[in-house]
């Protein structure tokens, strides 16, 4: 029960801060990754602002939570370990970031954007769905997270 | 640079900071959109439940927003069904293929200095904007 509510809140928080920075709207994503525009001057840098902000606040919150032995509402902290860079992930990320240039859409801010109502998004978050359905019943693996709730 | 907002921007940031720092201090988990999702969809576990509830935290969260007058009043996001629904399956598949999106790699785990966290940022970030660019530059002109 607990996890549930500090899932809701970290979703709020996060919900939040996806539409105060704008990135809920996938045209000012496209416009951060156009970089063609630089040359005019029609360029966007918003988007590294949002991750400049996101990044102080987890690099120390973030060690902060290494400090202390165990998380309020769970049994252990689940830092993922794996340092190696394989096929997968970069095969992984490459086709992410094609998806992600063709709407300006990725799965944070599509998901809170659905806030808005617009068939677009529902169309997109049904895709995203079902393209994951699609890995995990292609190249999929299930040993990938440990169970630790309570 | 006219349509650019750095103020926003950075609050915003940080919200989506607190809110990661949130998920791990109580829960221990990466704020990670594309994991979550991918995991909840295939309940495996009591589990499911926190993250259902963090997916239904992002919506209200942007609509409190929204209706508090801080978020953008609409958005655009194109009409074409080819590309949503492309674009969708790329994104689905690719950011589980590659084990994170812009929340676990891009902030979580930029934020752990992880290499292959870096490594998936800065391939995703490359393909994105070449992406923009043949659509914009080269086919759309």
């Amino acid at each position: 029960m607990r996890q549930i509510f500090w899932a809701i809140l970290a979703g709020l928080l996060f919900g939040a801060g996806l539409a105060v920075s704008q990135m809920a709207n996938p045209a000012k994503v496209l416009a951060f990754l156009d970089v063609g525009a630089i040359p005019a001057g029609g360029w966007d840098p918003s988007l590294a602002f949002v991750m400049a902000g996101a990044l102080v606040v987890t690099f120390f919150g973030f060690a902060i939570a290494r400090r202390r032995e165990r998380p309020l509402a769970a049994d252990a902290f689940d830092f993922p370990s794996r340092r190696d860079i394989d096929a997968r992930l970069v095969a992984g990320s490459v086709l992410f970031g094609v998806g992600w240039g063709l709407v300006g859409y990725c799965p944070g801010p599509a998901i809170a954007s659905l806030a808005w109502g617009r068939v677009e998004t529902v169309v997109f978050v049904l895709a995203m769905i079902a393209g994951m359905v699609i890995w995990r019943r292609t190249l999929g693996t299930t040993t990938e997270t440990p169970v630790n709730a309570r | 640079m006219d349509n650019f907002t750095p103020l926003s921007a950075l609050i915003g940031g940080v919200l989506i900071g607190v809110g990661s720092v949130v998920l791990m201090i109580a829960n221990g988990r990466i704020a990670g959109v594309s994991g979550i999702l991918g995991r909840a969809i295939q309940p495996d576990g009591p589990e499911w439940r926190w993250r259902v509830g963090f997916l239904a935290g992002l919506i209200g969260g942007a609509a409190l927003a929204m209706l508090a007058g801080v978020g953008p009043a609409a958005i655009e996001v194109t009409g074409s069904l080819p590309l949503l629904i492309g674009g969708g399956l790329l994104v689905g598949f690719g950011t589980r293929l590659g084990s994170g999106c812009t929340s676990g790699h891009g902030v979580c785990g930029l934020a752990r200095l992880s290499p292959r966290s870096l490594a998936a940022t800065g391939l995703f970030m490359a393909s994105g904007a070449a992406t923009v660019f043949v659509m914009r530059h080269t086919i759309g002109g």
